[in-house]
């Protein structure tokens, strides 16, 4: 057991920090370190240009997407190579946020199920976020029922007709491009009618309309399709098959959205390291530490399972299912961090203006973000409930919709 | 990087799994548990033989000298088995103590006997309720004698010999603690045995009356041992917890597959899925707090001390968590005498305790980050 670097991964690391140091974009260093769930700022700067010209700086050079395949983009590094980069780049990484949902889930999607050339013609202007991806699952009616889908793709000729709605799409209104599931044959039962395509996000017939969130942000979007045309050739797998197309992209979700999940504590801990109560510092505080103790542990305690997770992948070993921990976990412990935050300034933890709150409101902008954690890539129900049967090996749902065709299902739960 | 056990030490963990199956059944068990025994002999003696006893032991003195990431995986399957023996007291207690601050002679006096399981040790260091603490030590060492009272004392009733904290000074200060060694079966000494919650293992209040005491360590420096002692320790009964926590999981898990209600089994239930759910997540996030424990007291890096505070309390959280929901997935049968889901319940709760409780190690790790974070 141990964590020091063998020869190669040292000589990686040293490459990798002499890099970051002659290019990373100091002058939003102090910003980024600063930023938190919820509030990610740059003063005079546009986050998003400032994203692209690092992703694509990090592409020229061969630092992006590390661990896919040279061809496409990316660097063929090891999963641990992957880890010490992340830990050279430290808060420049957090402009990576925009690209998650394309590097983490469209990427490995294409690359298992399209044709080279689309292969080597996509792949690399993704990996250097040159073009932004979006995730189109999600539909009102689908939502952890995935399956339960309803927007409508009909062969016509050498193209599919596209028709319906999707929503909480993060990302939609700057994106060049989406993976986009439907519904292909509403006769049979809802896992079996299902198909897969990419797009481009462009094509006449899709409109975006940005959703206000319950935090006040806009992050993700509405998106209707009206008789959008898909070529055949941009379709993800065979006809039918856009369930199984779906599991590669919702596995390969889960160990990127469970490997960087933030919790608060270290936010946490420096605020109650500064904050003065009424009858002292915070951290002298015995309730206070007896709080902070409980969530010191489950930080490090994800922390040190992500490490072994590594240890594993570099061993040869596949993710699996018990990557779903790190957001269960971090999920509702950010919520119960921001909460406590808050609490701790009595009532001034209301206010939440950046010049009216203390440290410029990072927490109540936590705070006001963390429901949507708990609730993207998978509620906290759905979470466990994976665990559950795919690593305890417990009994499925109950599935009354299983064998039922999907246009005989009931749609509402009371008449 | 590599941040889990070689594949020697996982055989070694097999081999422990598979000896202590055999050995130490439920059974077995609940002879110590039914008060037939104060602790379970023949395995004590088969521990010793297989080398499980002085596995950090060095060669020199008697041990298998293989170190401490080995007795971590041995510590854990203890803890899955319920071993009842006196295997954390002298183990990670008083053989610590001595291997930390023994003169040579003392080290070949006492840890070869350990290892070979022909003395029994503990650490005698609390007096009434409360935490580890100078302040709380009364019992006092003048002229090569002790008296005073410790209790609880773990194992105390069946141990040959105890590491004793006491008094050398006046002033209260840390540097008035000394550490002693007082054979228990010599004259000056009078032990009661208490009963504990978590009737597998013995505790006990030992009474000290002009008792001959030896000098362990410098005298004046006995508290800084034994926070070390508690904190290699902490991380060696964290595993411990965490093979308890597992085998409380599995017991729950085999349950829920097995046991049918409303014509299904209870397992296809949400409310029984997701407490199984949470059960791992606990016993997870706490082996990998305990993994970082392992590296850290293997190399004794100055992280040792968060880390084992760290390890400590994930640990006993998570011990406590899978031995009271493991009873409630078992309903009506977990709260039967007959069911072996109260043994784990009682040595959750009263591992929970024997170290400092809960309250102290929270107090100590955020001390300890602070300390870091200042440094
Ligand atoms: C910030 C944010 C960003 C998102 N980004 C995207 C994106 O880019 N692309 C995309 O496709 N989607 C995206 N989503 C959608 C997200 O994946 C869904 O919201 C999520 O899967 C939950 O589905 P739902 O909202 O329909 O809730 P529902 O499925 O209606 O769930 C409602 C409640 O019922 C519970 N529930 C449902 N089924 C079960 C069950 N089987 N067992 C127990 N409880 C159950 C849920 O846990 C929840 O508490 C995003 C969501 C958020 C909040």
């Amino acid at each position: 057991m141990n964590f020091d670097d063998t020869p190669q991964e040292g000589a990686f690391r040293a490459e990798a920090k002499a890099w970051i140091a002659a290019n990373a974009p100091k002058q939003y260093e102090e910003e980024l370190r600063k930023a938190s769930l919820g509030r990610f700022q740059l003063k005079g700067a546009n986050i998003l240009e400032v994203a692209k010209a690092w992703q694509k700086k990090k592409a020229d050079a061969g630092w992006a997407c590390l661990h896919w395949p040279k061809e496409y983009g990316g660097r063929g590094s090891s999963p641990i190579e992957r880890v010490i980069w992340q830990q050279e780049e430290g808060p420049f990484g957090r402009l990576s946020s925009m690209f998650i949902i394309g590097h983490g889930m469209c990427g490995p999607t294409m690359m298992a199920f399209a044709g080279e050339e689309q292969k080597r013609s996509y792949l690399p202007p993704l990996a250097s976020g040159e073009k932004i991806w979006c995730q189109l699952f999600s539909e009102p009616a689908g939502g952890s029922d995935v399956a339960g889908l309803r927007t409508r793709a009909e062969k016509h000729g050498d193209e599919w007709v596209i028709n319906g709605q999707k929503i909480w799409t993060s990302g939609a209104h700057y994106s060049d491009y989406g993976i986009l599931l439907t519904r292909t044959d509403p006769d049979v039962p809802k896992h079996k009618g299902l198909t897969m395509f990419f797009l481009d996000m462009k094509s006449p017939g899709v409109e975006v309309r940005p959703i206000k969130q319950a935090s006040g942000a806009s992050d993700f979007n509405e998106v209707y399709f009206t008789d959008v045309r898909i070529p055949d050739s941009q379709r993800l797998g065979t006809v039918n098959d856009g369930w199984n197309v779906s599991l590669t992209t919702l596995m390969n979700e889960r160990m990127s959205i469970g490997a960087g999940v933030s919790t608060g504590f270290p936010e946490l801990f420096d605020f109650c390291n500064s904050l003065m109560l009424e009858d002292g510092p915070a951290i002298e505080n015995r309730a206070v530490r007896s709080k902070l103790a409980n969530w010191a542990v489950k930080a490090s305690g994800l922390k040190y399972t992500s490490m072994r997770a590594i240890s594993a992948l570099s061993k040869g070993e596949r993710p699996g299912p018990e990557n779903s921990i790190g957001k269960l976990v971090a999920g509702s412990m950010i919520q119960d961090v921001a909460a406590y935050a808050l609490d701790l300034q009595g009532a001034a933890g209301a206010l939440s203006g950046i010049e009216d709150a203390e440290v410029a409101g990072k927490f109540q902008a936590m705070l006001l973000r963390a429901p949507g954690t708990r609730v993207e890539g998978g509620t906290d129900e759905i979470m466990r409930n994976i665990i559950a049967e795919r690593v305890l090996g417990l009994p499925g749902d109950i599935r009354v919709d299983k064998d039922v065709p999907f246009n005989k299902i009931p749609t509402k739960g009371r008449n | 990087m590599n941040f889990d056990f070689s594949d020697e030490q996982k055989q070694m963990r097999d081999e422990a799994r598979k000896f202590l199956s055999e050995q130490c059944p439920p059974k077995a068990v609940r002879e110590v548990l039914d008060g037939k025994a104060p602790y379970d002999k023949a395995l004590w003696k088969g521990l010793a033989e297989m080398g499980f006893l002085g596995v950090a032991i060095p060669e020199q003195f008697g041990g298998a000298g293989a170190g401490h990431l080995e007795l971590c995986v041995i510590a854990e399957e203890m803890g899955r088995a319920l071993a009842p023996v006196p295997f954390s007291s002298t183990v990670y207690l008083a053989a610590e103590a001595i291997l930390i601050a023994g003169s040579d002679a003392q080290k070949q006096k006492w840890l070869p006997k350990i290892a070979s399981g022909d003395a029994i040790g503990t650490l005698a260091l609390f007096e009434g309720h409360g935490n580890p603490s100078p302040k709380a030590v009364k019992v006092t060492a003048n002229g090569g004698v002790l008296n005073g009272v410790k209790k609880p004392v773990a194992d105390g009733a069946i141990a040959d010999f105890a590491v004793v904290a006491a008094r050398t000074g006046s002033s209260g200060r840390e540097s008035d603690f000394s550490l002693f060694i007082v054979d228990l079966k010599a004259g000056g000494v009078e032990v009661k045995s208490l009963t504990n919650i978590d009737l597998t293992r013995g505790q006990a209040e030992i009474t000290f009356k002009d008792a001959k005491a030896e000098p362990l360590g410098t005298t004046g420096e006995g508290w800084s041992v034994i926070t070390q002692v508690l904190d290699r320790a902490a991380v060696l009964m964290a595993f411990e917890q965490v093979g308890g926590a597992d085998r409380a999981l599995e017991m729950g898990r085999d349950y829920a597959l097995d046991r049918i209600a409303f014509g299904r089994p209870i397992g296809s239930f949400q409310a029984v899925k997701h407490m199984l759910a949470d059960m791992y997540v606990s016993a997870t996030l706490a082996r990998s707090n305990c993994y970082y424990g392992a590296w850290a007291l293997s190399t004794n890096a100055g992280e040792l001390p968060e880390a084992a505070a760290a390890a400590r309390i994930s640990a006993t959280q998570a011990f406590q968590h899978c031995a009271k929901n493991n009873i409630q997935v078992h309903g009506g049968m977990g709260f039967t005498w007959e069911f072996d889901c109260h043994m784990y319940y009682r040595r959750a709760n009263a591992v929970a305790l024997g170290l400092g409780s809960l309250s102290y190690w929270e107090d100590a790790l955020i001390d300890r980050m602070r300390k870091k974070n200042a440094a």
